[in-house]
């Protein structure tokens, strides 16, 4: 597979690290209230299984340490859109 | 006599002699041979023995989709089983042998297995070698495994290299035949960036094989012109004797080159190079795989491809034999009594099962037109053939055409499934082949070589403009119109006579009918209920016939009945291939510390930590056993000061404004408040609540920290690190580098640790107790100016601190220390008096920290944080994570101290049997202690924290140990921790 890197361009998958699903950005924020077990337990483990387009998590370890979001069909792997998890997590509000 | 079956001409090197051996006999053949048809000039016809029957086999084919023709070749450990005869380029001194026989190949014991035939069909295996169950692995699975299989294998390393390479194109050509040529002269004229590769080394595909005329030149001399033409072009790779195995994710292409013949001469060079070619675009002109048709004995030696007649004739100057006669059902066939023919033989008949008007005048031969074949004479050679209508023909070579089945291989490749073509009778390729790819000529079922060469042309044109290069003007070759009609023949019943599908695994017309009967209606089932379609042909010349006979079985239509579908590799890949030169010690790389070299000189045992070679004990003379060392090393640095290099610890440098509450949220443990000058032992969970690793972090300065990992988990933390700072707080100023490699590190440990130090830390830098007490990080300068950090930290549990420094000045720090030690008998350590250590004092390190443990169960509960979110702490207050009869950690030392503790131990109640019901937890480290003089150990036991004075047993069955042993404290050596703070 080829991961067309924001910066550095087409790159071959060996140069990546998987990691999974981007729902692993959004980590409860309730870690003080009642509701924390339930939320970190469906963001620690509940997945949807999609057959189509996801977003995933892949790390650039052989080269610039970026994580990044990778939008790929599980059906054919076609990768139709790659942005830095940075600027991802910051646009869903996360920031400190 | 010497190659009676050759004649003048071909495309070989007649001139050029090759010695090469079959079965120990001397034989010769000539450059440009293959060994198949080498074997083929010397009358070589039989050449092994069916896979399941032992019949005796011959060469069918002239290509890769051979499934009798697969030898070994080589011997020793060179041999290289299930090599096929018909792609091994013939070289001086080459050894084949074939295989899949006991006793001579003229006479194989096993040849018993052909009478048993009736007891043998389809599932035989699954239905016979069900009862009694045990029977399975001590007789049938021994016995089967004896008389089934293809080859032997060595047993020995294999010593030939391989290699790796990488390639980059816009358009891969696949196959050089007229089409892929056609292709890449119109491609390579537009300017693109063309690779063309052919799985043989002479391109030209069947253009080398036929007598067809191209732009009024035979075809082989148009073929040699256009490559030379190419070859000559900057823009064009040649790949020849390179096989495309497999279409891969965004235009990636695996390929094998084979140069066998060349590694022959020069050890060092690789025998295959596995190629991984990114294109943009790819254009596959593989043509077509003739197919044979089902007739009784079918397989005898002698019975071949009428195409592959064609290839020896024309190409190899090799006539298969005296009296050959023709079978098919296409005008295809006709082209090789055409041919032989011309070459001054006579053909001793044209079997046709069309009624039709015989398609060419042939000479001299009997013409059976709306005939079959239905049966054939002569075991180790052919004899004659029986006809449908009742004649006996004397023939030695009968060469078959079923038609031609198009090459699509690699329009499955993600999951394209094959459609139904009745005019060619075969499946062509359906629209949606891998991304970028376009297929023409023959592989897309354009079966009339004029059309094929025109698509070749417009496509390499269309292609390369689709990727903005400019049209090329040239005009396409051109050829006389042959047409191609085909009346589809799966073969008619043929009684009691076998009739074969499958060469390479045995199928005949019979076990695709008892298949079909006993229920298996879909071609994937068949296909595994028979084997039908496995091995290294991968059924290339037996699919389609099958799911015609399949078809007739259930009287439904090709649709319906449908296909199975390919995945790589296309042609057998050596495992060696896809390692390459990743083998042995280059399977990863070495990583050696600073002090390698130097550890070296004091002949220090070294031990594999994952990349890192890290010294294990430093034996000295008269030392026979690594225990006299590793206690030696222990006494010494307990006693007075050893050495240790720690280098190979992850080492992170964090940088930035909110390096503390960055990790106060990825440690378990309060971070938020470390004054500067401290070091902090922290504890990280993964998010589950789980022990990921733990370390200690300094903090030089306000804004600067530095972060040590365990050596195992150092990569894994760091991406931790970037995905906590990245995704989940992303506007938190932290920087981080790994700094692993950068600073050479090591621990100096004992009670003299400090007055070593003294001697080499310059004299502004105050290391006393008051200035320096435990836990002190700080910037120092040693041996006159030069920077290195020190940090007051211990792993022994002695007064200790590790030193960094520079990478370039770790070997010269090493020898510094060394020098400087000597007054106090300083001596290095290894892994084990560390290991030993650290068990002595109690520390969890990789056997405890396992991916299962919580902090409570290493009684590290108390450190957790219950003001702070991080990372583990919801998911860790799990009650299942808590429990008291959870696994804890906790010591455990003999009752009779001069007992063997073993690691790995299972952990059972004083008068509890050995049962895993009875299993209360094991011994994770063990060690014995010269301090305490007695063995002792670490480990999990049902609510250990709780048991501390209970006595159980410590049961290892596999080394015969069982002793008891009592639950205690696992820090064993100053557990106030009171050396540390001296």
């Amino acid at each position: 597979m080829i991961i067309n890197h924001p910066l550095l361009g087409p790159r071959d998958s060996e140069e990546f690290v998987y990691l999974g699903s981007t729902d692993l950005i959004d980590r409860p924020t309730n870690w003080e209230k009642s509701a924390a077990a339930e939320d970190f337990y469906q963001y620690q483990y509940i997945r949807e299984n999609i057959a189509g387009d996801i977003q995933e998590l892949w790390y650039h370890e052989q080269g610039d340490q970026s994580w990044l979001i990778v939008t790929r069909n599980t059906l054919t792997h076609e990768i139709k859109n790659v942005e830095f998890a940075q600027d991802f997590s910051r646009a869903k509000g996360r920031g400190k | 006599m010497s190659q009676i079956n050759r004649i003048d001409g071909g495309l070989i090197d007649q001139e050029k002699v090759l010695n090469f051996t079959f079965n120990g006999q001397i034989l010769k053949g000539y450059e440009g041979d293959t060994l198949a048809s080498a074997l083929l000039a010397n009358n070589k016809h039989l050449i092994g023995r069916s896979f399941k029957y032992h019949r005796p086999r011959g060469i069918v084919t002239a290509g890769s989709e051979e499934p009798n023709a697969i030898m070994e070749i080589g011997n020793g450990a060179y041999k290289d089983p299930n090599t096929r005869a018909t792609v091994t380029q013939l070289y001086n001194g080459l050894e084949a042998n074939s295989q899949n026989h006991r006793g001579p190949l003229s006479f194989d014991f096993m040849a018993i297995t052909d009478f048993l035939s009736p007891l043998l069909g389809a599932g035989f295996y699954y239905k016979t070698f069900m009862w009694p169950k045990s029977f399975w692995e001590k007789f049938y699975e021994p016995a089967i495994r004896k008389s089934a299989g293809l080859g032997t294998l060595s047993t020995e390393a294999d010593p030939d290299t391989y290699d790796k390479g990488f390639r980059h194109c816009d358009i891969l050509i696949i196959g050089s035949g007229a089409t892929g040529l056609s292709a890449a002269l119109t491609a390579a004229e537009s300017g693109a960036k063309i690779i063309l590769a052919d799985e043989d080394f002479l391109m030209g595909g069947r253009l080398n094989s036929e007598t067809n005329k191209i732009d009024g030149i035979a075809g082989s001399e148009w073929a040699k012109k256009t490559v030379a033409k190419l070859g000559a072009m900057e823009n064009v790779t040649l790949m020849s004797d390179t096989t495309i195995f497999g279409a891969y994710d965004h235009g990636i292409y695996g390929a094998i080159e084979n140069r066998a013949s060349e590694a022959r001469k020069d050890n060092d060079k690789p025998r295959q190079v596995n190629w991984r070619i990114y294109t943009k675009r790819a254009i596959l002109c593989a043509g077509a795989t003739e197919r044979l048709i089902a007739f009784g004995n079918n397989d005898r030696p002698g019975i071949m491809l009428a195409s592959a007649v064609r290839t020896y004739l024309n190409r190899f100057a090799v006539a298969t034999g005296q009296r050959i006669s023709v079978y098919t059902n296409n005008d295809d066939g006709w082209k090789t009594a055409k041919d032989l023919n011309a070459k001054g033989f006579r053909v001793a008949a044209v079997i046709d099962s069309r009624s039709i008007s015989p398609v060419m005048r042939v000479p001299g031969a009997e013409i059976c037109m709306g005939t079959d074949v239905v049966d054939t004479k002569g075991r180790r050679a052919l004899k004659s053939i029986q006809l449908s209508n009742g004649k006996s023909i004397d023939t030695d070579t009968l060469a078959v055409s079923g038609g031609w089945n198009p090459n699509l291989h690699f329009t499955c490749h993600h999951r394209g499934v094959p459609k139904w073509n009745e005019e060619i009778a075969s499946f062509v390729p359906d629209s949606s082949p891998p991304v970028g790819m376009s297929v023409a000529g023959r592989a897309k079922g354009t079966m009339v070589l004029a059309d094929a060469i025109i698509e070749g042309h417009n496509q390499g044109s269309s292609v390369a403009a689709d990727l903005g290069y400019k049209t090329s003007e040239s005009k396409p070759a051109s050829t006389p119109v042959v047409s191609y009609n085909i009346s589809a023949n799966w073969g008619i019943p043929s009684g009691k006579n076998r009739a074969w599908v499958d060469f390479q695994n045995d199928v005949t017309v019979k076990d695709i009918k008892l298949a079909n009967q006993e229920g298996f209606k879909s071609v994937e089932h068949v296909k595994r209920y028979t084997t039908l379609g496995m091995a290294t042909d991968q059924g290339k010349t037996a699919n389609v016939l099958a799911i015609g006979i399949m078809a007739e079985n259930m009287g439904q239509t090709m649709e319906d009945t449908g296909t199975t579908i390919f995945r790589p590799p296309y042609v057998p890949v050596a495992i060696g291939a896809f390692a390459g030169r990743r083998r042995g010690m280059e399977f990863y790389p070495t990583r050696y510390t600073p002090s390698h070299n130097w550890s070296t000189e004091q002949n220090a045992i070294f031990v594999e930590v994952g990349m890192w070679y890290r010294s294990q004990w430093f034996p000295l003379p008269g030392e026979t056993h690594w225990r006299q060392s590793v206690d030696r090393e222990v006494r010494q640095t307990r006693s007075s000061v050893g050495i240790c290099d720690v280098t190979t610890l992850g080492k992170i440098d964090i940088k930035g404004e909110d390096v503390s509450e960055f990790l106060n949220k990825v440690y378990a443990n309060a971070f938020a408040k470390v004054p500067v000058g401290k070091t902090r032992y922290g504890l990280m969970l993964r998010e589950d609540g789980i022990v990921m690793d733990d370390g200690t972090t300094a903090r030089m300065s306000e804004n600067h920290f530095v972060m040590t990992t365990t050596t195992a988990n150092a990569v894994n933390v760091y991406r931790h690190l970037q995905f906590c700072h990245q995704c989940l707080w992303p506007d938190l100023d932290v920087h981080m580098i790994s700094v692993t490699e950068q600073y050479a590190q090591y621990a100096v440990a004992g009670p003299n640790s400090r007055k070593l130090l003294e001697k080499i830390v310059d004299p502004d830098c105050d290391i006393s107790n008051e200035a320096f007490p435990y836990m002190a990080a700080g910037e120092i300068t040693v041996c006159g100016g030069t920077a290195a950090r020190l940090f007051r930290i211990s792993f022994s549990g002695e007064l200790a601190y590790e030193i960094a420094i520079p990478t370039r000045y770790g070997d010269s720090l090493m020898r510094v220390l060394m020098e400087a030690g000597e007054e106090f008998n300083v001596i290095p350590y290894g892994t084990e008096a560390l290991g030993v250590m650290r068990i002595e004092k109690g520390h969890a390190a990789g056997p405890e920290l396992n991916g299962q443990t919580s902090a409570y169960d290493l009684g590290m509960g108390g450190m957790i944080s219950g003001k702070k979110d991080f990372i583990g702490y919801t998911l860790g207050l799990r009650e299942e994570l808590q429990r008291d009869d959870r696994l804890q950690m906790v010591g455990f030392k003999p009752v009779n101290p001069s007992d063997l503790l073993l690691a790995c131990s299972h952990l059972l109640g004083l008068r509890d049997k050995a049962t895993t019901e009875n299993d209360q937890g094991w011994i994770s480290s063990c060690i014995y202690s010269p301090i305490l003089g007695h063995y002792l150990g670490i480990g999990f036991i049902k609510g250990g924290h709780n048991r501390k004075g209970e006595n159980v047993r410590a049961v290892d069955l596999v080394r015969g140990n069982d002793v008891e042993v009592e639950i205690c404290s696992p820090h064993f050596v100053d557990p106030e921790g009171e050396r540390l703070r001296v």
